[in-house]
C-alpha cells in the first residue's frame, strides 16, 4: 500500500496511521499526545497535516495524522502552507500558558516540547498577557510535580491510569485550568509512576532525585546497561557525571521492557553513589576474627597477595552469587574447580531455579518474551505476586488484558490505536486473568477471579486443573472454571515462579501447560512463564545445572572445617542461611575472602574484603528470567581501588599462576572460555559485539558529541587536563567522537537525532514504530536466548509435599516488595523511604484474633528466634498463612515456610504525635 | 476562609441515610456505580451546599471509584463546588448577549452592592458571585440567575432593589 506525502511516494502498512507512517517513512511529523505505546486520541492537534480528495485538489483540509487511517494512494501534504501554519500556530497557543523556565527546568536540553517548538518555527511571542499557574504538589521522593509547564497533552493521565492501572492520578478542571495529579498530595502509589518522567513531554514530571545532582542530557555519559532489579533485565541507559551515577533512563528492546521500566529499575541505582560503598580493600588483624575487629586498607597488589597466599595449593571453596554476572561466577568456580563452588543459592532458590531451567530445556510450551505475553487472551497466575517480583512483566500483563477490547474494536474494524473509541467500546470489559495465590497481589483490581491457597494448595490446584483437562471432573468448581478458560483461549498464558520457593508449583504450572498443549493440540500456542528471584540466577542456574551433585549452600556451611579459605562472590550470606550455618561459616579457622559493593555482615564477619564495581562500573553478562543472555557495560571507571569481581578473580588467578585461567587476561576471553565450557553457553559470544567492534573504524562513544567541560571537569582538583580513560575491553570508548548513529541495538547507550533531544529521537533508531531497532536488523539481534526447548516434554511425577502445621501456628510466606525486598537497591535513601518498615501481613481474623490493628505491633516467633514486626491486614489470605517482607534488614533471617507463632507486642505503645508534627506530616516538598 | 477552617466546618465524613437512598436510586438505572458520579455529586450538594474533600471521598468510597477519578469528574463541571458558597449563588452570564447588552456595568454594580468580586462570598455568607457562560436566555439579556431565579433585563436599579436587604460590606469590591 502506498500513499503520498507532498508527492513523495511512501509505502505504508494497512491499518496504521499517517503519523506512523510519515515517522516510519523519516519525516519529521511533529505530534504530542500520541504514544507509540498508547496511540492516537487527537487531542493535541499538533500532527496536522493536509490531506487532498484526489489528484486535481489544490487546497485540500486540515486533518489530525495521528487520527487518519491510510488509505491506499491517499495524497497528504506536511509542507502546505496552511498545514506548516496550523502548527506553528499550535505551538504558539501551548505557549501561552508555558512558563519561560528552560533554562531551570530539568527537561532542558531533552524536551520534546523544545524539539516541537524548533521544528514548527515557533520563535516570537506575541501573547504579552500573564500566564496561569498552579501549585504543585508533594507526589513522593521519585516524582517532581511543576504543573505550570502542562502542555495538557493527557499522556500522563493516560499511561498512569489506562496504561499501567494506577488509580491515584488524574486530569482536573477544565479548559485552561486543567489540572494533573492527585485528590490530595502524597506519595504516588503506582509501581511504575517514573515512566511519567519520559512520557510527559515537557518537564511537569520530573525524576526528583536526579534533581538533588542534576546535570543536562548532553553532559552526561552513558552506556547501554541492563537492569539489575530483577530477573526480568530491562534494557537501560544510565547516566553518569562526575563520577557519580545520575539517573536511570529506559533503553528500548522491543522484546523485553519495550518503552517502560518500573520505579525500582529507574530509581533504585542510587546506592551505587551511597557512602556504604566499599572503596577500598580491608585486612583484618592476623588472627582478628570477630565481627567488630577493625580491617585496615590496603593496597590492590597487597590484598591480592594476601588472598593468593591464603588460596594457592590450599583446600579452597568458592561462593557464587545471583547477583553477580556469568563471567564473574564462571571465573570463581574455574578458580576453585567445580566440585568446590556452590552457586550460592540458598538450598531452596536452587531448587526451584534448577526447576524452572529443567522446565525451559523441554517444554512444549512456549517461553515467551515480554512483548508475545502481551498477545495473551487468558491469562492463570500461580503463586506470584508479578508487580512485586517481576515487575515489568505485570505492566505487560496489564496490556494483555485489553486483548478483549481489541477482539470487539476488531468486529468493529476499528484500528487498535484509535485508544479513545476502543477504551470507550469496550469500557471494563477485560479478558480472563485468574490468580492463585496465597494473598493479596497488586493486579487483584484486575483478576476475573481470586483464589487464595496455601503453596502446596496452589500446586494441588493446578495438579487439578491439569486432571480436568486430561477428563478428569473435579468437586472444585474453580477447577472446572479455570480449565474452560485455558481451553477457551487462543493464547493462554501460565505464569508462576519462584517468590514462594516452592518447586511444586512451579512444577505443576509446567505439568498443566504441558496438558494445556496436548489438549489444544498444534494449533494454538499455550505459554509458560517463570519470575526468577535475581538479575542473574537463570546465568547461575544453567552454570550449575549439569553438576551431578551441586554443593549445596548448607553442606558447604558444614564441611568448612575441612578447609583452609573460602572466597565469597557478591553474595550476602545473611539473607541465605541460618545463624548457626553463618557461625560455623565465620567463627572455624577457616579464611573468608569476600568481594561486595556494599557494607553487610558478610562482609564484616570476613578477613579480607575486596571492593567491588557496581553494574554501572563494570562489563557483564546476565542472563534473565526468559533465559535472554544480555551484556551490560562500564558507564564510568570505578573510582577508588574498585575493581570488577572478574578482573580482582583474574589478577588472583595470574598470581597463583592458575593453569586453567593462564591464558585469559581480558573480558572477551572469559566470554570465550565460558562459551566453550557447557554447550549451553554457546551463542554467548554472539550476545553483542565483542572489544574489536569498529564501524568505518569507529567505537561507539559514550559521551554525546556536545558534552560539556570535559577540559575543565577536574579543575578544582588540577588544570592539567587529565587524558580520558581508555577502553580496551568493550566496544565502546570514553569519548564524544566516534559511531553516533546505526549502533548495533546492544550498542546504543543514548539516544538522539539531529532535531529529536529529547527521548522521541528513539524513533529514528527503531526499524518501524514499536517495531525492533535498526541496529537489530542489520547486528546481533537484542541479546541471545540461550535455552533452546528440546519439546520433549518432562515426564512429572509430581507429588506435592503438605508441610505439617501444628494448632495455633502458621506458615511464613514471603511477600516481596518492588521498594524493599531487592538487596542492593534498598540502600538508596529513596527507596528506602519507600519500602518502610518490615511487616508481618495478616487476614482480618487472624488480626481480630490476637487483637491488632495495622500499623500496631506482633511478636512473630519461629523456633529459635523472635521478630517484632508492624502489623499489615491483608484483604484476602489462605488458610492458616501469614505474610512477611522478605529482604528487609529486620526480616532477614526469617524464611519461606517457617512455622510461626504470633502475638500481640505488648510492649508497643502508639508513637506520641505533638501538635508541631501535623502541620509538616503531609508537606514534604 | 482559610484551609484550615474549611477542613474543619465539614466534619461529615460519612453519607446520611437520604444521601444513600436517593444515590442507590440513580444507581438503578446505570449499568456502573461510576455512572452515578454526576448525580451523586449533586445530591450531595443539594444536602451540604457544597462537597468539600471529606464528602467527595465518601462518595468516592461509595461509588467504588478513587477519589482522583471523582476529582476529574467534580472539577469538571463548575457548578459542583469544591469550596464553600453562600447560601445562594448568583450566576452571573458574561457571555456575549449579555456583554453585547451592558453586562459588565451590572456586574460592576453587584460587585460595589455586596462587596464581592467573582468567586467571592459576601461577609453574611448570603451569597456568592460566580460568572457563567450563557444561561440559554439571550432575548432578555443581561440576565442572572440567584439561587432557583432567573432574573432579566437586569439594571443597576434592580440590583439595588434585590439586594436592599443586604448588608453593604465595607469591602465594595472592584
Ligand atoms: S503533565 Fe505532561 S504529560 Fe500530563 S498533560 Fe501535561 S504535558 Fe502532558
Ligand atoms: S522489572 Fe526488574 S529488570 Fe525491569 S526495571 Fe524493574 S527491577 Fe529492573
Ligand atoms: S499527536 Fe495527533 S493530535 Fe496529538
Ligand atoms: S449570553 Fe447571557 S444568556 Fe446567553
Amino acid at each position: 500500500m502506498i500513499i503520498f506525502v507532498d508527492g513523495q511516494e511512501i509505502e505504508v502498512k494497512q491499518g496504521e496511521n499517517v503519523l506512523e507512517a510519515c515517522l516510519n517513512a523519516g519525516l519529521d511529523l511533529p505530534y504530542f499526545c500520541w504514544h507509540p505505546a498508547m496511540g492516537s486520541i487527537g487531542s493535541c492537534r499538533q500532527c496536522a497535516l493536509v490531506q487532498y480528495q484526489n489528484p486535481e485538489d489544490t487546497r485540500g483540509r486540515i486533518v489530525m495524522g495521528c487520527m487518519t487511517q491510510v488509505t491506499d494512494g491517499a495524497r497528504f501534504s506536511l509542507n502546505a502552507q496552511n498545514a506548516t501554519e496550523f502548527r506553528e500556530a499550535v505551538v504558539e497557543s501551548l505557549m501561552l500558558n508555558h512558563p519561560h523556565d528552560c533554562p531551570v527546568c530539568a527537561e532542558g536540553g531533552e524536551c520534546h516540547l523544545q524539539d516541537m517548538t524548533v521544528m514548527v518555527g515557533h520563535r516570537d511571542r506575541r501573547y504579552t498577557g500573564k500566564k496561569n499557574t498552579h501549585r504543585n504538589q508533594y507526589l513522593g521522593p521519585l516524582i517532581q510535580h511543576e504543573m505550570n509547564r502542562c502542555i495538557t497533552c493527557y499522556r500522563c493521565e493516560r499511561y498512569y491510569r489506562d496504561y499501567a492501572g494506577g488509580s491515584d492520578l488524574g486530569a482536573q478542571a477544565s479548559r485552561d485550568h486543567v489540572y494533573f495529579g492527585r485528590h490530595q498530595e502524597g506519595v504516588l502509589e503506582s509501581e511504575f509512576s517514573g515512566n511519567l518522567v519520559e512520557v510527559c513531554p515537557t518537564g511537569v514530571f520530573t525524576d526528583k532525585p536526579f534533581l538533588k545532582h542534576y546535570s543536562r542530557k548532553w553532559d552526561l555519559q552513558s552506556a547501554p546497561s541492563i537492569c539489575s532489579g530483577c530477573g526480568v533485565g530491562c534494557n537501560i541507559s544510565p547516566g553518569e557525571r562526575y563520577g557519580k551515577l545520575k539517573r536511570v533512563h529506559n533503553r528500548y528492546n522491543h522484546e523485553v521492557n519495550g518503552y517502560f521500566l518500573c520505579d525500582r529499575g529507574r530509581f533504585g541505582s542510587g546506592y551505587i553513589n551511597s557512602d556504604q560503598r566499599l572503596d577500598y580493600s580491608g585486612l583484618k588483624g592476623a588472627g582478628l576474627k570477630s565481627a567488630d575487629a577493625t580491617f585496615a586498607a590496603v593496597h590492590q597488589s597487597q590484598a591480592i597477595e594476601t588472598a593468593a597466599g591464603w588460596l594457592q595449593g590450599k583446600k579452597v571453596l568458592g561462593i557464587g552469587s545471583p547477583r553477580a554476572s556469568l563471567e564473574s561466577n564462571y571465573l570463581l568456580r574455574e578458580l576453585v574447580g567445580r566440585s568446590n563452588f556452590s552457586s550460592g543459592f540458598s538450598d531452596a532458590e536452587a531448587a526451584v531455579v534448577r526447576s524452572i531451567i529443567n522446565i525451559q530445556k523441554t517444554t512444549v510450551a512456549t517461553n515467551p518474551t515480554i512483548k508475545q505475553m502481551e498477545s495473551a487472551d487468558a491469562i492463570l497466575i500461580l503463586g506470584e505476586d508479578i508487580t512485586n517480583t517481576a515487575p515489568r512483566v505485570a505492566l505487560a500483563l496489564r496490556q494483555a488484558l485489553r486483548n478483549k477490547s481489541f477482539e470487539l474494536a476488531e468486529q468493529l474494524g476499528l484500528p487498535e490505536w484509535q485508544d479513545a473509541a476502543v477504551r470507550n467500546l469496550a469500557q471494563d470489559q477485560l479478558s480472563p486473568m485468574v490468580i492463585v495465590s496465597a494473598m493479596d497481589s497488586r493486579l487483584d483490581d484486575v483478576a476475573s477471579q481470586l483464589i487464595s491457597l496455601s503453596p502446596a494448595a496452589i500446586a494441588d490446584f493446578s495438579c487439578a486443573v491439569t486432571a480436568s483437562l486430561q477428563g478428569q471432573e473435579s468437586d472444585d468448581k474453580r477447577v472446572q472454571q479455570v480449565a474452560n478458560m485455558l481451553s477457551a483461549a487462543k493464547r493462554p498464558l501460565i505464569i508462576s515462579g519462584s517468590s514462594m520457593l516452592s518447586a511444586n508449583i512451579v512444577d505443576s504450572a509446567a505439568c498443566l501447560a504441558e496438558a494445556l498443549q496436548a489438549h489444544k493440540q498444534a494449533a494454538q500456542e499455550v505459554m509458560l512463564s517463570f519470575c526468577v528471584p535475581e538479575a542473574n540466577s537463570m546465568g547461575l542456574g544453567l552454570l550449575v545445572n549439569e553438576d551431578k551433585r551441586p554443593l549445596r549452600l548448607s553442606r558447604l556451611a558444614k564441611k568448612i572445617d575441612t578447609v583452609d579459605a573460602v572466597l565469597i562472590l557478591e553474595n550476602d550470606l545473611e539473607r541465605r542461611l541460618s545463624q548457626s550455618e553463618l557461625d560455623l561459616i565465620f567463627s572455624g579457622k577457616t579464611r573468608v575472602i569476600s568481594m561486595d559493593l556494599l557494607e553487610n555482615n558478610t562482609l564484616a564477619r570476613s578477613d579480607l574484603v575486596l571492593p567491588v564495581a557496581s553494574y554501572a562500573e563494570s562489563q557483564g553478562t546476565l542472563v534473565n528470567a526468559e533465559s535472554r543472555a544480555q551484556r551490560h557495560y562500564p558507564v564510568f571507571e570505578p573510582a577508588a581501588e574498585r575493581l570488577c569481581s572478574w578482573q580482582w578473580l583474574l589478577q588472583l588467578a595470574a598470581v597463583m599462576e592458575h593453569k586453567k585461567l593462564a591464558g585469559i587476561a581480558h573480558f572477551d576471553q572469559i566470554v570465550e572460555a565460558c562459551s566453550k565450557s557447557q554447550p549451553i553457553f554457546a551463542d554467548l559470544t554472539a550476545v553483542a559485539p565483542d572489544h574489536s567492534f569498529r564501524d568505518r573504524g569507529l567505537k561507539v562513544p559514550r559521551q554525546t558529541h556536545r558534552y560539556s567541560g570535559r577540559t575543565a571537569i577536574n579543575a578544582d582538583v588540577s588544570v592539567h587536563e587529565p587524558p580520558q580513560p581508555t577502553d580496551c575491553e568493550t566496544p565502546l570508548a570514553y569519548s564524544m567522537e566516534g559511531l553516533n548513529r546505526d549502533q548495533p541495538a546492544s550498542l546504543i547507550p543514548y539516544v538522539w537525532s539531529p532535531g529529536w533531544n529529547s527521548n522521541q529521537s528513539l524513533q529514528k533508531f527503531q526499524a518501524e514504530v514499536n517495531g525492533p531497532l535498526k541496529g537489530a536488523l542489520k547486528h546481533s539481534g537484542a541479546g541471545q536466548r540461550l535455552i533452546k526447548s528440546t519439546q520433549q516434554g518432562l515426564e512429572y511425577k509430581l507429588k506435592v509435599t503438605h508441610p505439617r502445621m501444628q494448632k495455633g501456628r502458621w506458615q511464613l510466606l514471603p511477600m516481596h516488595r518492588v521498594h524493599g525486598s531487592e538487596e542492593l537497591s534498598a540502600y538508596t535513601d529513596e527507596i528506602a523511604e519507600l519500602a518502610a518498615q518490615a511487616f508481618v501481613a495478616l487476614g482480618e481474623t487472624v488480626a481480630e484474633k490476637l487483637g491488632v490493628a495495622e500499623g500496631e505491633m506482633v511478636v512473630v516467633s519461629t523456633a529459635d528466634q523472635e521478630i517484632s514486626l508492624q502489623v499489615k491486614v491483608l484483604s484476602r489470605v489462605a488458610k492458616n498463612c501469614v505474610g512477611f517482607s522478605v529482604g528487609y534488614d529486620k526480616t532477614k533471617s526469617l524464611r519461606a515456610g517457617d512455622s510461626v507463632a504470633l502475638r500481640r507486642d505488648k510492649s508497643w505503645q502508639p508513637p506520641q504525635v505533638i501538635a508541631t508534627d501535623r502541620g509538616v506530616a503531609s508537606n514534604g516538598c | 476562609m482559610s484551609d484550615q477552617e474549611i477542613i474543619e466546618s465539614d466534619l461529615n465524613t460519612v453519607l446520611s441515610s437520604e444521601e444513600i437512598a436517593e444515590i442507590d436510586a440513580e444507581l438503578a438505572h446505570v449499568p456502573y456505580k461510576s455512572g452515578a458520579a454526576i448525580d451523586a455529586l449533586k445530591i450531595v450538594q443539594a444536602q451540604r451546599g457544597w462537597v468539600s474533600d471529606q464528602s467527595l471521598q465518601a462518595i468516592a468510597k461509595y461509588l467504588e471509584m478513587s477519589a482522583e477519578e471523582l476529582e476529574g469528574i467534580a472539577t469538571f463541571y463548575n457548578l459542583i463546588y469544591r469550596r464553600p458558597v453562600g447560601d445562594k449563588v448568583i450566576l452571573f452570564c458574561d457571555s456575549v448577549s449579555c456583554w453585547l447588552c451592558g453586562c459588565e456595568d451590572i456586574k460592576q454594580k453587584i460587585s460595589e452592592r455586596l462587596g464581592v468580586d467573582y468567586g467571592e462570598t459576601t461577609a453574611d455568607n448570603r451569597y456568592t458571585l460566580i460568572p457563567v457562560p450563557c444561561l440559554g436566555a439571550c432575548d432578555r439579556a443581561p440576565v442572572m440567575m440567584v439561587g432557583d431565579d432567573l432574573h432579566t433585563h437586569l439594571d443597576k436599579q434592580q440590583i439595588e432593589k434585590l439586594f436592599a436587604d443586604s448588608k453593604q460590606s465595607d469591602k465594595g469590591g472592584q
